[in-house]
């Protein structure tokens, strides 16, 4: 619904940016970070198919996102362990805008997945989990609260296309029974 | 009550680290600074403290990442936008205060992935100031060192002795990469990048991770017995970035104030006679010298006692025997906690090649460089 035309002097942006008083700036702020120890296997995992969590030799929890360090023990994790891509859908959200708050043509729709590897107690609040885009979920699927707990495994993009990224995976989708 | 630090940890100290991300050095650092201190953090540390820039992160609202790789989820920690010798400050304060009996100070820094350094610099400066368009934000510096030399009667070639005192004397230092064996001719005739500054007394930029372990003296027996004392600890703001029209053009009162401060609550009347040396600012050459005078450390000669050897390793009061941040580099945020490990570890006698012979007390001063008017400086000993 669009508002109607209102009466007025109606100013175009660039006579606003005109008017003095407004300082415009664009910042050229770009950086080259260092995925690190961790982050670097991760990434290079992807490339193969695979996700790879690392051990807490003490909690013997498998951190996904992997990190040289368990944050709750406060020691080195040790050995690298491969996960299965499944696990379930801890919560998810449909957004209709984008990050320029503009309105998507096609809602997406993002969830938070608990993968299913060792360590964790049933039913903790942590867990070795993965932030990514769902496909083959509805609107209603979410909004109805269905797509908790739903069974879902990563949709690899085909191997020469991976580049060891997030991108790998193209997005999680439900298991078929 | 006395504030002890019981434990020291780093990694880095290199023009690039590229192994680790930067959440790995604060674990690495942090892991040897326990280790140090024989603390457990997830048992004996109160309040963890982190001293960072969003910009120098080039992650926003980056405090959310602090307490992971320090020990600190789940625990009381807070992050000050602003060097690491301020993050002392608060925790002096804290464990002062009786509430905190054990307190953790960390700082990093990885400038060797900010790939637009000059340009974070630029939007540092009031937007109004910025579309001037000055091509390098170094200018602050060139600025203060022309009207410093001006009004102290200091020459180019005492700027340049500063740059041969404290990059030869880096050579013994491992953790100071930008060393060289450089002579007072070679500084002399190299191009100015800014002037009066060459580019042997401009220091180049390094990545650490730093993490310093607080303790309050009831406690502080329990955790090893290596203690070096923060007699006192203060830090000010001049005006600040925002109007660098009314800085105090060759001074630096925020010093000046963070001195009088710190030496008021170490009960120092007379630093030079009451302190071994110093570790203080020079990320410029002309900055060594404007901090001694600021920090009353040789009054408005202090050119003079330089050119007879009075700063040296060896002289009547040494200064920066670490080889200052002209050979370690500048370390960002955690600049301030680079020079207050250097006084740490000669006042434990750990200081290895630079090692300094019967030291007891030391002034640490720093400042957050351009184009901040913010200094801290603390009075470090040990019994």
């Amino acid at each position: 619904m669009k508002p109607e035309r209102t009466p007025g002097r109606y100013i175009r942006e660039e006579d606003l940016r005109r008017l003095p008083g407004v300082i415009e700036y664009k910042p050229v702020a770009r950086y080259s970070y260092s995925a690190g120890q961790a982050l670097s296997e991760f990434l290079r995992g992807l490339k193969e198919g695979r996700i790879l969590g690392k051990l807490c030799p003490s909690c013997r929890r498998v951190l996904v996102p992997p990190r040289v360090y368990c944050e709750f023990c406060f020691i080195h994790t040790t050995e690298w362990v491969e996960v299965p891509g499944t696990g379930v859908v801890e919560t998810a959200v449909v957004s209709y805008i984008g990050t320029a708050r503009e309105r998507l043509e096609k809602p997406e729709i993002i969830g938070v997945i608990r993968l299913d590897a060792p360590g964790y107690r049933e039913g903790s609040f942590d867990f070795a989990g993965l932030f990514h885009r769902l496909c083959g979920v509805t609107e209603d699927d979410v909004k109805s609260g269905r797509v908790i707990g739903m069974r879902v495994r990563p949709r690899w993009r085909p191997p020469e296309e991976r580049r060891g990224s997030m991108l790998d995976i193209e997005c999680f989708e439900p298991v078929q029974p | 009550m006395r504030v002890a630090v019981v434990g020291v940890g780093w990694y880095g100290f290199k023009p690039v680290v590229p192994e680790l991300s930067f959440r790995e050095m604060m674990f690495e650092a942090a892991v040897r600074a326990y280790e140090d201190a024989g603390v457990d953090p997830r048992r004996d540390v109160d309040a963890f403290i982190s001293c960072q820039e969003d910009f120098w992160e080039g992650v926003a609202i980056s405090n959310e990442f602090a307490p992971e790789p320090i020990g600190g989820a789940l625990r009381p920690t807070i992050t000050i936008t602003g060097d690491g010798l301020q993050c002392v400050g608060q925790a002096y304060m804290m464990v002062r205060s009786g509430a905190f009996k054990v307190v953790v100070v960390e700082a990093h820094a990885k400038p060797s992935s900010i790939v637009t350094l000059q340009e974070v610099y630029e939007l540092s400066l009031d937007p109004f100031i910025r579309t001037l368009k000055i091509p390098n934000p170094l200018f602050q510096a060139g600025l203060d060192a022309v009207a410093y030399m001006r009004r102290s009667g200091a020459s180019r070639e005492h700027l340049a002795m500063v740059a041969v005192k404290n990059k030869t004397r880096g050579l013994l230092n491992p953790r100071a990469s930008y060393s060289a064996k450089v002579t007072l001719d070679e500084v002399l005739n190299s191009k100015p990048v800014v002037y009066p500054l060459t580019r042997y007394e401009i220091a180049g930029f390094t990545d650490v991770a730093i993490n310093v372990v607080l303790a309050s003296e009831d406690v502080a027996r329990r955790f090893g017995d290596k203690h070096v004392w923060i007699d006192g600890v203060w830090w000010a703001t001049e005006v600040g970035t925002g109007v660098i029209e009314w800085h105090e053009w060759g001074r630096m009162p925020s010093m000046k104030t963070a001195a009088l401060g710190a030496y008021k609550l170490a009960g120092i009347e007379d630093p030079l006679r009451q302190t071994d040396f110093a570790e203080v600012e020079d990320r410029f050459s002309y900055m060594e010298l404007l901090a001694l005078e600021e920090l009353g450390l040789g009054g408005d000669g202090v050119h003079r006692l330089l050119e007879q050897g009075y700063y040296n390793p060896g002289g009547g009061y040494p200064v920066n025997p670490s080889g200052g941040s002209l050979s370690i580099g500048v370390t960002l945020e955690a600049t301030g906690l680079s020079r207050l490990l250097e006084a740490i570890l000669q006042l434990r006698g750990e200081a290895g090649g630079v090692q300094l012979k019967d030291v007891r007390r030391a002034i640490v001063a720093s400042w957050r460089g351009p184009p901040t008017y913010t200094s801290a400086v603390a009075v470090v000993s040990k019994d």
